[in-house]
């Protein structure tokens, strides 16, 4: 329009010197540095959120503890023999961590949904910066919990009598491989937590969807001995190919296919997902 | 179409903007200006299409027709070059009540591309200057409402905005936290930012605006500068108290008798033992009561109101506002 020749001065001549740097990037783009300093900034309050409200970390904490003392002690004699539990320490530990990850995906939907319901959103979608750089942020702080979480359950694992056969190496690789996967299971819970109307309905959803995968998989127990249907499903279960891969990175063992499947499956959940997340989050009104 | 005899640029130019939600028209047509550097206040009921307005000017809607520009930068196809130019400060607090005041205004700063040093300084001032120094580091959500609505404005000031949307700043607040606002805002507005701010509140507009769009359902139906507005409504009324209520008639008489318009329609309400007399001006307040005083008629109180939402709706469009039951836009959000 020729009428809107507005001059750009902000504040006012009369105001304190302009504190803003002059941007060079004249479409408003957002550069990388710029970037990861917002991702930066709102990780920071996540991370302070949690200060701030230090029992939002109880999942993190004692789930781990919990689950790994219930699994070893009721089903690992079943599972493994009479006075065995220490085998099954290294076979349910790695399918724990792939567990461990999908749960704590599972908070971020909610989360997500309830930071909706606040002004703050507002803010942050009116401000220069990308509106991916939020969710981004979000999924960061998240990673860390599934970390604490997972050092927490190898810490119980260890005192469970889990050994690790292979080398220090392969461990952080099990651990880098669920910490992977978990990020791209956070996409799917940000765009549930992101269409469904409420926290609940987010939960529920959820539970439908982890029940199945996490009990039919080979998390707790062998597929062999299930019927063959099952065990099709089992084995194309992705949380099946991140137990195996976990396992078998500990215990020794093939691992390609597993780590591979793991890794197609994390690429795929995300390109699929976290496209469809953004655009949610942009358009949501 | 822009009013050209107007020395300075309009900071706002809203033209036919449209935006429905599914069968409700949230904004059915809406045409306003801002000139640079002043208070337009955007008047009108609940549900008349305000908050709307606010979400398409500031990119959280996209308008379904009509063209706005703000700052020079349209809102539909420079959503992000805007963003660096505008402040908002809803109707619900939009800072993070977990985090301090401190916190919120440093990660606003981040957020800014300010360095870490600078955004500290930038906060620990805006702190300052909304009086928050002593909660600085108190969670946002121990705030009182008051505290709360200037962490809010806090935080819009930050990046030095050109324009800011004040949406129904002071809506729950009590009178004097409601001034504390009005004088932050006041003050804002005279380091030169461009202002627009809806309101249900006439005394409110009236405070801070020097001009007045007044929408309803969607609508603009009355705009204008504030004095021209309430012209047209019959400006501010007169209550007035007698010593005697038995001399209500004749002061009633007496103001009939001058034949000023407004003033004439000086009428009893026999109720509250008052007279109220309408007053166009503040040269007929003067008569009013020089009048009442050279008849020897005692006065115990004396006080104006404004009009309120209902009346101006009255006098500018001889029907009550309907909006409110109809359309409810926060439904939408």
């Amino acid at each position: 329009m020729s009428t809107t020749t507005v001059t750009k001065s902000p504040a006012g001549a009369a105001g304190p010197a302009p504190v803003r740097p002059v941007r060079t990037d004249a479409d408003g783009r957002i550069g990388l540095r710029a970037n990861l300093r917002h991702i930066g900034a709102l990780a920071r309050r996540n991370a302070l959120q949690i200060k701030q409200d230090p029992e939002s970390m109880f999942d993190a904490v004692f789930m781990p503890i919990i689950f790994i003392l219930l699994f070893v002690y009721v089903f690992g004699g079943a599972i493994s023999g009479k006075g065995n539990n220490d085998v099954y320490v290294n076979y349910v530990t790695p399918g724990l961590m792939a567990m461990m990850g999908m749960n704590i995906a599972m908070g971020v939907g909610v989360g997500i949904n309830d930071d909706f319901k606040k002004g703050v959103m507002d803010r942050f979608r009116t401000m220069p910066i990308a509106r991916s750089s939020v969710l981004i942020a979000k999924i960061v702080v998240e990673l860390g919990r599934m970390m604490i979480a997972t050092a927490i359950l190898l810490g119980m694992g260890f005192l469970l009598g889990l050994s690790i056969h292979t080398s220090v190496l392969h461990l952080l690789a099990a651990i880098g491989l669920s910490v992977v996967f978990g990020a791209s299971l956070m996409w799917i819970f940000i765009l549930l937590g992101l269409s469904l109307k409420s926290a609940q309905a987010v939960q529920g959803m959820a539970m439908l969807v982890l029940m199945p995968l996490q009990f039919g998989s080979s998390i707790f127990a062998p597929t062999t001995t299930m019927p063959g249907w099952l065990e099709t499903f089992t084995d194309y279960n992705p949380l099946s190919n991140l137990a195996d891969a976990a396992r078998n990175l500990i215990n020794g063992g093939a691992v390609a296919h597993s780590v591979w499947m793991t890794l197609g499956w994390s690429l795929a959940i995300t390109l699929v997902t976290a496209p469809l997340a953004v655009s949610r989050f942009r358009k949501k009104t | 179409m822009v009013d050209m005899t107007r020395s300075q640029t309009n900071a706002v130019e809203v033209r036919g903007l449209v935006k429905h939600f599914g069968e409700t028209k949230a904004l059915d047509g809406v045409d306003l200006d801002v000139r640079e550097g002043t208070v337009l206040g955007v008047l009108g009921p609940n549900g008349a299409g305000k908050t709307t307005l606010v979400r398409c000017l500031s990119t959280l809607l996209v308008p379904d027709a009509g063209t706005a520009v703000v700052a020079g930068y349209d809102v539909v196809r420079q959503p992000r070059q805007l963003r660096r130019t505008i402040g908002l400060t809803g109707q619900y607090a939009s800072v993070d009540e977990k985090l301090s005041g401190f916190e919120n205004l440093y990660m606003i700063g981040r957020l800014l591309d300010l360095s870490r040093a600078e955004a500290r300084r930038r906060a620990d001032e805006m702190l300052e200057r909304f009086s928050l120094t002593e909660a600085a580091k108190r969670p946002a959500m121990n705030y009182s409402g008051g505290m709360r609505r200037r962490l809010d404005l806090a935080a819009s000031m930050i990046g030095q905005p050109a324009v800011l949307y004040l949406d129904e700043p002071t809506t729950g607040l009590d009178p004097r936290t409601r001034n504390e606002v009005w004088d932050e805002v006041k003050r804002m507005v005279s380091e030169g930012v461009t202002v627009l701010l809806t309101t249900q509140y006439m005394e409110e507009a009236e405070q801070l605006a020097s001009e007045l769009t007044v929408v309803d359902r969607g609508k603009v139906i009355a705009n204008g500068e504030v004095d021209e507005l309430k012209a047209k409504v019959g400006g501010r009324t007169l209550k007035v108290r007698p010593i005697d209520p038995a001399q209500l008639p004749a002061m009633a008489a007496a103001l009939r008798e001058t034949g000023l318009d407004g003033v004439a329609g000086a009428t009893v309400v026999p109720d509250e033992d008052a007279l109220y007399v309408p007053i166009l001006t503040d040269q007929q307040l003067t008569a009013v009561v020089s009048l009442l005083g050279a008849r020897g008629f005692g006065i115990a109180h004396i006080g104006t109101h404004l009009p309120s939402l209902d009346e101006v709706f009255l006098a500018i469009t001889g029907q009550k506002s309907t909006a409110a039951d109809e359309i409810t836009e926060e439904v939408a959000a």
